[in-house]
């Protein structure tokens, strides 16, 4: 089970806002997810290491070439609002 | 009851922020440059647009990898990126890309002269190195300031731009310990040619851990971190500050509060910085967009036997082989432009303190009174090294070089031939000295007679009368020499 405190905790963190009737839905749903999950523990994982990514490659990089974006126009509209050259966003302290 | 005033240690540690001087960001193909117009270095991959896949610059890599190697580090066998979350506006993303548990490079040191005693040095432990990207600038309604502007502006052009952070041991005891240590980094990192260092622009930034502690008390205080210094010298004041802020609060009995506190360099004192409880709960994951890494010995040999001779080994080297004081050897070895200049000087032929001397003094002279760098002078060390020849062959005085060095500065040239076309060769022809001589004893009967009275300190003031009749051009050890004969010839006569 998670409790009502650690749902709030979950969503400040991610920006959510949420009721108090999806406080308890969600402390529900996720506290089920988290169990589900918590199945694993039977299993001893000692001697597995942790799977990060499920491709096996390893040093993967380009060289440093420069290559201009043709998109500057269409990135700046994309935003939310735009002021000149910048994008204008709320003032957060 | 009185006690003994308590006698207090600082407890100090940087991390330090550098940018790397690539031509493109981090993970994408975009232009790094200072001061563009904004936004006009961004592409989907550093906007963090859905579906887009960031590639690692081999070149941040290599960077990162001859940094850690310059620093005495371990370069980790396995290592790989992370995702660290939190929500600000200059983040397009919502999370940085960085290091966390696997650091590229980990337990170095950087050895450091010790600025209560240059003669000494000190070892100041690096916990880690790690390579991240950079975030973007906001500009806060139309200022940088933050106070009274309804909204901010961002510009991208500095999102995913490469740094690495370089988290030192809590070694330092001073504010001026941590002064020299960031300067040394910067030397460092500067010779290496992997970042420019500039602190105006931002490409090197400091943030400090601080806390007080009786000193002989094992454990630490609480520490507080200071931000927003950008020279060397607001990192010495802001660390001053700070002790001395923290031992009075200690001693008046309060408790010292675990937070951030801002350097105002205006007001010259910290002030603290509330930021919100939870805000450092970073949710750290391993980024499934890009592949670890896992150096092998080859390309680890082969960085390796890249790397230069760094600040350290040149000081030593310059003292000890060379024979250079402390002093000439940190004006030297500061700038590895000024360093590598004087050691073509040498390699020209020039004896290492003469061209120390010419270096760090007129030459360093003029470039501080023109504010020019030493790539903007016509000089080229051969041509100094030619001119140091000709003082230490006799040739020229010494006053004579002084004389030619500002057209070989400005105009460039043979110092030979200036020599020649301004006739300053130093006269060294003792027959035509021996003439001299004579009309000078001749002009001055009042001072020889002196002389042959035993006022043998007269012999200054023929020298004298010598350099000025040649135009100072007398060699002055011949010119010594046969004045001795000729005045002894003179009283022998009496």
């Amino acid at each position: 089970m998670l409790d009502r405190e650690q749902v709030r905790k979950v969503a400040l963190l991610a920006r959510l806002q949420i009721t108090p009737e999806e406080e308890a839905k969600l402390a529900l749903d996720l506290g089920n997810i988290l169990d589900y999950i918590r199945q694993l523990n039977e299993l001893d994982t000692q001697a597995v290491p942790p799977t990060n990514r499920a491709l096996e490659t390893v040093n993967v990089s380009r060289p440093d070439q420069l290559s201009i974006c043709d998109q500057r126009e269409a990135i700046l509209q994309a935003g939310p609002a735009v002021e000149g050259d910048f994008f204008r966003v709320p003032k957060i302290l | 009851m009185t006690s003994a005033p308590l006698e207090y240690e600082a407890v100090i540690g940087l991390e330090t922020h550098c940018q790397l001087r690539t031509a493109t960001k981090i993970f994408c193909a975009c232009a790094t440059e200072f001061g563009s117009v904004p936004n006009t270095q961004v592409c989907p991959v550093c906007m963090g647009y859905p579906g887009v896949l960031p590639v690692l610059n081999q070149k941040v890599l290599e960077y990162a990898v001859k940094a850690g190697l310059a620093l005495n580090c371990q370069i980790a066998a396995q290592s790989k990126f992370d995702r660290k979350q939190y929500f600000y506006p200059d983040l397009p993303k919502n999370y940085q890309i960085s290091q966390y548990d696997l650091p590229i490079a980990y337990q170095g040191s950087l050895e450091i002269s010790d600025p209560a005693d240059p003669q000494r040095s000190k070892r100041i432990g690096i916990t880690r190195l790690h390579m991240e990207e950079d975030a973007g600038k906001l500009v806060h309604g139309g200022s940088e300031r933050l106070a009274g502007s309804t909204y901010s502006l961002a510009d991208y052009n500095r999102a995913g731009v490469p740094l690495v952070e370089i988290v030192s041991e809590p070694d330092l005891r001073s504010g001026a310990e941590a002064a020299e240590y960031a300067q040394e980094l910067r030397r460092v990192l500067r010779y290496l040619g992997v970042s420019d260092g500039n602190m105006q622009e931002g490409s090197l930034r400091c943030d400090v851990n601080i806390s007080v502690r009786p000193r002989g008390q094992a454990t630490f205080g609480t520490k507080v971190e200071i931000k927003n210094m950008n020279s060397f010298n607001a990192i010495q004041r802001a660390i001053e500050y700070e002790i001395e802020r923290q031992i009075s609060a200690l001693e008046q009995g309060e408790a010292i509060v675990q937070e951030t506190r801002l350097w105002d360099d205006a007001r010259q004192q910290t002030l603290s910085m509330r930021v919100k409880e939870g805000s450092s709960d970073y949710r750290y994951f391993p980024e499934p967009d890009l592949a670890p890494i896992c150096l092998g010995t080859e390309v680890l040999d082969q960085w390796r036997s890249d790397l230069p001779e760094l600040p350290a080994a040149k000081r030593r080297r310059y003292q000890e082989v060379l024979g250079l004081s402390a002093y000439d050897t940190r004006v030297l070895t500061d700038d590895l432009e000024v360093a590598q200049f004087f050691e073509a000087t040498v390699a020209a032929g020039a004896p290492p303190k003469a061209a120390a001397n010419w270096i760090t003094q007129d030459i360093s002279a003029h470039l501080n009174r023109e504010k020019l760098k030493l790539a903007d002078l016509s000089l080229t060390p051969t041509a100094l090294a030619e001119m140091i020849q000709l003082i230490e062959g006799g040739v020229i005085s010494n006053a004579a070089g002084k004389e030619i060095l500002p057209d070989l500065l400005t105009q460039g040239g043979s110092p030979k031939d200036l020599v020649a076309q301004k006739g300053l060769g130093q006269v060294s022809d003792p027959l035509v000295l021996q003439e001299v001589i004579a009309r000078v004893l001749t002009d001055n009967p009042r001072e020889l007679e002196q002389y042959r009275g035993g006022k043998t300190k007269l012999l200054g003031f023929f020298v004298g009368q010598v350099m000025k009749a040649t135009g100072g051009r007398a060699d002055p050890k011949l010119t010594n020499e046969l004045l001795r004969t000729s005045l002894a010839a003179a009283v022998a006569q009496s």
